[in-house]
């Protein structure tokens, strides 16, 4: 035995150990772990100046489509110029180097792998339809130059971060405090465990309606099962974009058609089904270097100088029919999703509450990727995914305040800090509160409160309450109370503060509604109109003076 | 299994007749098993072994409550029931105050022994700078934590409270948290799981209520260190108030009877020492304040054996509302908490 592992150290050659698909899976492990570190370190006790959203940052799609529906480039987002820069190199590196979702695809396409070599060769040959993933593309890039950014509904980074912050981070804290608990039976001392969590010192969260976007990965994870990368290879916007830019890459995989033996055993592991064995698909070659590893007669190679030019097709399958359709698909998307009319100045719905920082909602739509970092960053869970329910079609998924399971913390703009494309601006607190240089605009408002009076127990039932008027946290109080003493149906005399809303002082921020004990349909909630980033939907005409507060 | 083609046996078939003995094991094998699970579905309810369940209400979880010790500590022959420490200065000096209310109450090694766990809780209710009162003084809670652990070599000093708002945010902008860990205390956050049911004789709303347990296991001394805070429905938030900040559940139902809950909160919680923070106290807008015009400086720090006394007497001195004392005072006695009347049990010292 311990011969025999000597043996093995012993014809173990660093060109064996270092050879480019072991640098690979290096290089995909340390970007997974960058991923997940991004979704672990975006909590409140932890962001110590971590650039927490730089992954979604570097993602040139964001960056591309952000200019097209905006003209402008937010922040940080210059820095999908890197991975631009990188592909007109190497070519699709991103996919199989450093994309953490097509990491996660070809790590479970390996571990249920349920084929043998033919099967496995003939499942990697390119197939025709592969071309959908160049149409979804022109289709949302249409879309987001006039006015409406879908392509967070696909793009990798922001769906993969969408999914682990509503999906994987509430499941696994849940896990680990079934285990804490456990532990805590045997008197062990669980506080380590805090550091596993996604979210440590609070409750368990929860976000309405996630379990659709976990569906969506595991069905897009199934699929490898059906067809390998099948997300990567038929669907992925960002692929897409990458793979147009690919053919102006320096290096690529060039086939000695000298040593060739058309055995097709490059095909056995081929991610991007790129037809190594043919003329290779330059837009669809992920420089995963399986091929290379695979080849027997060592007539693969990655390579920029002495390229067989006849060996290989550059552009994208898209041909111009396809194109023209799929522009014309893009065209009409926005008007059609436009017209359904649930998220427009005169009807809009009172749930559309945006966090604070968010720029006015044409705008919102313009910018907002759909990533759900600012739900990720959120201490009270307030932030959540829409659903159709709140803003339509058009704003599934983008971040919405439900006062239910939340309120929005007055002295926290986390969500704004995290913003990787300025749907959420990064204000500071003295903006926030309308403080300091703030002074002349005012607090943030997110929306106004209301009372159901039917429902206040104060109002309509005669019993003392007032949680609402004790958590407003603003000064002086937007819910103030007008105290009276009245004979209850049992002849009792009891004291009411019956509270009403002082809506100049309001600033929406919901936590009277959150704290309001008449559950499930508040006495107290808030809606959308009043809110100060828009002046369509605002209540007030002016806010009153206030003489003696 | 391969079938016949045709009427012809297949060649692969292979006859496997069963024994008798394999017959019979079986059919006693099924019997068994089939006469146990019969036995277990059927069998009276009282019966060992008997899953039976005819009400339904057996497969009712039952919850086994737990039950709180009572924390208090005879005081010193001579000290007196309310220590106060006063200056002039009290933004430099809350440490010596704190150090001067302690000894007015026969210090705080009479009460903390070598070895002891120590739950300190204070008011960490909102996400609010230490300068806006609405929270408890981190200053005092860092010389508290210190004393605890020095003078008095306790074994551990624990902080926790179960904020309204989220509460990693909340530990961090009052500063509480930051306070705890240097001082060498752990802080405790109310996550999943961390709360059980307890049991509290005596105390009509919360007789069985949802605890934030998780900081009380093993735990010897507890001491509150609370704000005074101006609040709306039951005119004050005090040392017996602060006590709210560990129960879980609906809790905001018990604004309903607010005088109810905070003289129950005083029979849930007997604890060893209230210390009350004078030195911000909010007078307005409570108890969230917001705005710094809402506090005043006050001048005193305040260390009590009974809970109800220093309530009264930072009521009238510190809150400045005279002798119009909250209803839960009196209730609170009347529970056996304390006395409303301070009168010639307060000593004050100069730090």
């Amino acid at each position: 035995m311990i011969q025999k592992l000597q043996r093995t150290i012993a014809e173990l050659s660093w060109k064996k150990v270092l050879r480019l698909t072991n640098v690979r899976i290096v290089s995909q492990a340390f970007f997974f772990a960058v991923f997940l570190f991004s979704v672990w370190a975006t909590w409140t006790t932890r962001l110590g100046g971590y650039p927490v959203s730089r992954i979604l940052e570097m993602d040139p799609l964001v960056m591309v489509a952000n200019i097209l529906s905006t003209g402008h480039v937010y922040r940080y987002l210059g820095w999908g110029l890197v991975i631009i820069v990188v592909t007109l190199l190497f070519g699709r590196v991103f996919c199989n180097w450093i994309c953490p979702y097509g990491t996660l695809h070809q790590f479970i396409g390996w571990l249920f792998n349920v084929r043998n070599g033919k099967e496995r060769i003939d499942s990697n040959r390119y197939a025709d339809f592969y071309f959908v993933k160049y149409a979804i593309l022109t289709v949302f890039l249409i879309m987001a130059f006039m006015g409406s950014l879908q392509i967070g509904l696909l793009d990798p980074i922001c769906l993969m971060y969408r999914t682990f912050a509503t999906v994987v981070a509430p499941m696994s804290d849940m896990g680990i405090d079934q285990l804490s608990n456990g532990l805590r039976l045997l008197n062990a001392d669980t506080h380590f465990l805090d550091n596993l969590k996604f979210g440590p010192g609070v409750e368990e969260r929860f976000f309405v309606g996630s379990f659709w976007i976990g569906v969506m990965i595991v069905f897009l994870v199934g699929m490898n099962i059906v067809i390998p990368r099948f997300f990567c290879r038929v669907l992925c916007p960002l692929g897409a974009f990458l793979g147009t830019l690919s053919r102006f890459a320096v290096f690529r995989i060039n086939r000695d058609v000298h040593k060739c033996t058309d055995c097709n055993l490059c095909l056995t592991r081929c991610e991007g089904a790129a037809d190594p064995q043919g003329a290779v698909r330059q837009s669809e070659c992920f420089s995963c270097m399986n091929c290379i590893d695979d080849c027997p007669e060592d007539a693969l190679s990655f390579t920029m100088t002495g390229l067989d030019t006849k060996q290989v097709v550059a552009s994208p399958d898209l041909g111009r029919r396809r194109f023209f359709f799929a522009s014309l698909a893009g065209v009409m998307a926005v008007p059609f999703v436009k017209t359904h009319g649930v998220n427009v100045d005169h009807h809009f719905s009172p749930e559309l509450i945006r966090p604070p920082g968010s720029v006015e909602e044409a705008e919102f739509l313009k910018k907002c990727i759909k990533c759900d970092q600012c739900i990720n960053s959120c201490p009270t869970n307030v932030l959540q995914p829409a659903s159709t329910h709140q803003g339509g079609i058009e704003a599934l998924w983008t971040p919405v305040m439900d006062f239910r399971m939340g309120h929005c913390q007055l002295k926290c703009t986390m969500c704004s800090e995290v913003c990787p494309t300025g749907a959420i601006r990064k204000i500071t607190v003295e903006e926030k509160m309308g403080k300091g240089d703030y002074l002349e605009e005012g607090p943030v408002r997110l929306g106004t409160a209301f009372f159901d009076k039917g429902r206040c127990l104060p109002h309509a039932m005669e019993i003392p309450c007032v949680v609402c008027e004790e958590v407003c946290p603003v000064s002086p109080k937007a819910i103030q109370t007008k105290d009276v003493e009245a004979k209850d149906v049992y002849g009792n005399i009891v004291v009411l503060n019956k509270p009403f809303m002082v809506p100049d002082l309001c600033i929406g921020c919901g936590i009277c509604e959150h704290e309001c004990p008449v559950k499930d349909d508040r006495a107290v909630y808030v809606t959308a109109v009043g809110e100060s980033r828009s002046k369509e939907r605002r209540l007030l005409l002016r806010q009153r003076e206030l003489k003696d507060a | 299994m391969k079938k016949a083609k045709d009427g012809i046996q297949h060649p692969d078939y292979e006859k496997a007749p069963m024994s008798r003995r394999a017959l019979l094991g079986k059919i006693a094998a099924t019997g068994g098993i089939a006469g146990a699970a019969g036995y277990a579905a059927w069998a009276p309810e009282g019966a060992p072994g008997s899953l039976r369940d005819t009400s339904g209400l057996r497969s009712v979880p039952k919850v086994t409550p737990l039950r709180l010790p009572d924390f208090r500590v005879e005081k010193p022959a001579g000290a007196a029931d309310v220590g106060i420490g006063r200056h002039s200065d009290p933004l430099q000096n809350d440490a010596s105050m704190l150090r001067a209310a302690l000894d007015a109450i026969g210090g705080l090694q009479h009460y903390v022994k070598r070895g002891d766990i120590v739950m300190v809780k204070p008011n960490v209710a909102f996400d609010r700078a230490p300068a806006l009162g609405a929270t408890s003084n981190p200053r005092l809670l860092k010389e508290l934590i210190h004393m605890l652990i020095v003078d008095c070599g306790a074994q551990e000093v624990r902080v926790a409270d179960n904020p309204i708002e989220s509460p990693p945010d909340c530990f961090a902008k009052s500063r509480i948290g930051e306070a705890s860990q240097t001082a060498g205390g752990r802080v405790y956050l109310p996550d999943s799981n961390a709360f059980k049911m307890l049991h509290t004789p005596g105390a009509k709303l919360i007789e069985n209520w949802w605890f934030f347990h998780r900081p009380f296991t093993n735990v010897d001394k507890v001491i509150g260190l609370a704000p005074i805070k101006d609040h709306n429905l039951c005119s004050a938030s005090m040392g017996m108030k602060n006590w709210y900040g560990l129960l879980g559940g609906t809790r905001n139902q018990f604004h309903q009877d607010i005088h109810g809950i905070v003289s129950d909160l005083s029979v849930m919680m007997r604890p060893t020492l209230t210390i009350l923070d004078g030195t911000h106290v909010l007078m307005q807008n409570g108890p969230t304040g917001g705005d710094p015009s809402n506090v005043k400086m006050g001048d005193a720090v305040i260390a009590a054996v009974d809970p109800v006394a220093c309530d009264a007497w930072a009521f009238e001195y510190l809150l400045e509302r005279g002798r119009d004392y909250p209803s839960y005072l009196y209730m609170a006695e009347e529970k056996g908490s304390g006395k409303v009347d301070w009168a010639g049990r307060v000593k004050e010292i100069q730090a």
